[in-house]
């Protein structure tokens, strides 16, 4: 009798236990010390939450890069409106990595309608997508101090899909705030905009679409006139939150709890976040916000707005977006600046070109030069017709990887066909010389694409 | 000795019940039969009844009830009347006080904090009248007045947070709101908007009177129950006739801790450590924003805080650098 009741209440007891701890997460997790000693400045992660997030934050599969040279698009193509300084073949690289990166699923036609020209406006998608492209150069250029180099590209926050998964709308008025009762005063709600507490469940209207001041602790030990309310830091709170969640940290990645205002106690993460916040608020206020009468109404938010950045729209979670990894390395054009010169593995391309030197670079195996490659080489051809008792000396070199022997035999063939080009271009045999490379440093270094090249000098 | 092992009460006491000792002229009867109820009796005294409320009970009933009432409703009102929806949100319900922008205003709209301030009042009347209450029950069988004022020691803080400390800072807004989280979120935002808490002198005696009446609850009770086979529990006559109990008792913590206190003072010292918790507590959160607006700097200023040798490289705030976008 007496055991039946001690293991009822033991059932009981051990349900209890269970109902209190069932949104609680299981140990263990990892604690790293970030502060000084004794601070509790610590950064906690659960890893089988942090395990769940990798593949969410791997890096895609990236197409590869292209030759840099070409008519710009703008001349190719009709209506190209912000990348038109990008060769064609880099042009096409990017519109193809577009689509992979955001409607991997429709394609081109997702932005570009069916059965009509490509140059055609007709969908809104394109019209968002070339606003987006500008605001990507907007990141990559000005806010260079809050993605460094790093930088963004269309993947840091499409991830493949149409939407990113983290926008945020304008939440519909309260119907009670207006009545007589119930008020819920934009908070006391189980929001996961501020990851379930009860502090106010808006903080992005009021800071990541208006310069509302975030501060709210005082800067002097007695009062002075700062008349920032108990209500105004639930509201600075409920921000906060927001940032810790998108980026999977603890208040303690930017602040010593101590005192949250002090930025002689913070990390320099809190600066880097500082210009973050600056940054989402310029990017809502300058490029997302306008797009208003550009979105379809299922696009729209239940008042009517648009979807719009905060920062898990990028982070997802992450403490950098895909842990830090850079697309942008790959996509130099998404930052403005032309690609660096790097062949493709199609043909060669003309590196540098001068009136009395130029190089020209190869793909992998190939002693084919493009076909592009005998226009590039005009000024020097120019050169050479302008000082008959000029000649130039054609070296070719390949690249370390592979059999050495097949490789001297691929550098000679490259320097062939240089000469073959010169003399298509008009120039005599006779002052074309063929040098075997004095030095093979360039080879050193593997399959490097500088390597895999023929190299002209007028003498 | 299990008997000494069980969280509940091993022995109760089977008598005809206790009616009370005779009141003075003048004070209502008590009501109804006293009858026994054994499960209650594994917690504390197995008698329940006869009642006795009396105008001040019945009055503070009703305020508590009226109190209750606003806040459950509109919590209700929250959820669009759903009582699925109030169950499942109830600890992030909550009836807000007004907004800052309202100030100390008399009467707000009714959604705009109105209904807070009515729930406040009837709250404070309620409590303030079951104060008089208690105060009077004690005089009417003859008892010294200790539990009315340990009482009045929370009372004071409770005033303090939502009626003294807003009228200061001339805001009803500065008040906290009736919620289960909302009220602990507005602990904590209140902490951070005033540098940190922790560092108010008076948080921190109040931390040190709550925990030090715990443990001291837990030291008396221990002893009281180990010693109990001795007679332990005569509690307030060994204060003058020590027996074999108190003797062992006292001997147990001289030997332990080489001090020990008396059946007397251990209740004086528990007494006033229960009372000091919210009597200091109140005066930390008086201060805070009317005499303090920043407790960190306040201990920094007076070499309380430690200073920390640094970690990472000088952090600048962006906003005092120049050219920099706001």
């Amino acid at each position: 009798m007496m055991h039946t009741v001690h293991s009822r209440s033991a059932c009981l007891a051990l349900l209890g236990s269970v109902l209190l701890l069932a949104g609680c997460e299981r140990p263990p997790v990892d604690t790293v010390q970030r502060g000084y000693r004794g601070t509790g400045m610590e950064q906690v992660y659960n890893p089988r939450i942090v395990a769940a997030q990798i593949p969410a934050n791997a890096m895609p599969a990236d197409t590869p890069m292209v030759p840099a040279g070409g008519p710009p698009a703008s001349t190719v193509f009709k209506n190209v409106k912000v990348v038109g300084d990008l060769g064609v073949g880099e042009f096409t690289r990017l519109m193809v990595s577009m689509t992979a990166w955001v409607a991997p699923d429709q394609g081109c036609s997702y932005c570009h309608k069916a059965g009509e020209d490509f140059s055609a406006d007709t969908l809104y998608t394109k019209v968002v997508a070339r606003r987006m492209l500008e605001m990507t150069r907007h990141i990559n250029t000005d806010w260079k101090t809050h993605v460094a180099d790093t930088g963004v590209t269309c993947y840091t926050c499409h991830r493949g899909q149409n939407v990113p998964a983290n926008v945020w709308f304008a939440p519909p008025a309260d119907t009670h705030a207006a009545g007589m009762v119930g008020n819920r005063a934009g908070q006391n709600a189980p929001a996961p905009s501020v990851a379930y507490a009860s502090l106010p469940n808006d903080p992005f209207g009021a800071y990541l679409d208006q310069p509302n001041e975030i501060r709210v602790v005082g800067t002097t030990a007695l009062p002075t006139g700062n008349r920032q309310s108990t209500k105004q830091t639930e509201f600075t709170y409920g921000l906060m939150m927001h940032m810790s969640q998108s980026l999977g940290v603890n208040c303690t990645y930017c602040h010593n709890t101590r005192s949250f205002a002090s930025w002689d106690a913070s990390t320099p993460q809190r600066a880097t976040a500082w210009y973050g916040i600056r940054m989402v608020r310029d990017l809502n206020l300058q490029y997302l916000d306008p797009l208003a009468g550009v979105f379809p109404a299922n696009r729209l938010g239940p008042t009517g707005d648009v979807p719009k950045a905060n920062c898990a729209t990028c982070h997802q979670g992450a403490f950098k977006p895909m842990y830090g990894a850079s697309l942008l390395k790959t996509h130099p054009e998404l930052a403005g600046v032309r690609a660096a010169v790097v062949p493709g593995d199609a043909a060669s391309a003309p590196a540098a070109v001068s009136s009395n030197s130029a190089v020209l670079l190869f793909a992998v195996g190939s002693p084919a030069l493009a076909a592009d490659a005998a226009k590039g080489l005009e000024p020097l051809v120019a050169a050479l017709k302008a000082d008959p008792a000029a000649k130039v000396t054609v070296s070719g070199y390949h690249s370390a990887s592979g059999d050495l022997a097949q490789n001297q035999e691929l550098a000679k063939q490259r320097a062939f066909a240089v000469r073959d080009a010169l003399k298509a271009a008009g120039i005599a045999e006779d002052r074309v010389v063929l040098q075997k490379p004095q030095s093979a440093e360039a080879n050193l270094a593997g399959e490097d694409p500088k390597a895999r090249r023929v190299e002209l000098a007028v003498k | 000795m299990a008997e000494y092992q069980n969280i509940f009460t091993r022995v109760q006491a089977m008598a005809p019940a206790y009616a009370g000792v005779p009141l003075p002229y003048g004070n209502k009867e008590r009501e109804g039969p006293p009858s026994h109820w054994h499960w209650l009796g594994k917690l504390g005294d197995a008698q329940v009844g006869p009642i006795y409320l009396g105008w001040l009970g019945l009055a503070s009933a009703l305020c508590m009830f009226i109190c209750i009432e606003i806040i459950g409703l509109n919590m209700l009102a929250s959820v669009n009347w759903s009582p699925i929806q109030f169950v499942r949100q109830l600890p992030w319900l909550a009836l807000e006080p007004p907004p800052p922008s309202l100030g100390l205003k008399l009467f707000p709209p009714l959604n705009q904090g109105g209904w807070w301030l009515m729930a406040g009042f009837f709250m404070t009347s309620s409590v303030l009248l079951w104060w008089a209450r208690m105060y009077r029950r004690a005089r009417a069988l003859g008892m010294g007045t200790h539990v009315a004022w340990a009482f009045a020691a929370a009372i004071w803080l409770m005033l303090v947070l939502g009626f003294i400390r807003p009228l200061l800072m001339g805001s009803w807004g500065e008040a906290v709101p009736f919620g289960i989280f909302p009220h602990l979120d507005w602990t904590a935002a209140f902490s951070i908007r005033y540098g940190n808490l922790f560092y108010n002198p008076f948080h921190m005696l109040s931390i040190a009177f709550l925990y030090g009446a715990t443990l001291l609850f837990a030291m008396h009770g221990a002893t009281i129950l180990a010693v109990s086979r001795f007679g332990g529990e005569r509690e307030i006559e060994q204060i003058v006739d020590r027996g074999t109990a108190s003797e062992r008792a006292a001997l147990f913590w001289r030997w332990t801790m080489g001090f020990n206190a008396t059946m007397e003072s251990i209740h004086r010292w528990g007494w006033w450590f229960a009372v000091l918790c919210p009597l200091v507590g109140g005066i930390g959160i008086l201060l805070t924003g009317t005499v303090v607006d920043n407790w960190y700097l306040w201990a920094v200023k007076h070499h309380v805080a430690p200073i920390y040798p640094a970690v990472f490289a000088p952090v600048i705030d962006p906003a005092t650098l120049q050219g920099v976008k706001p």
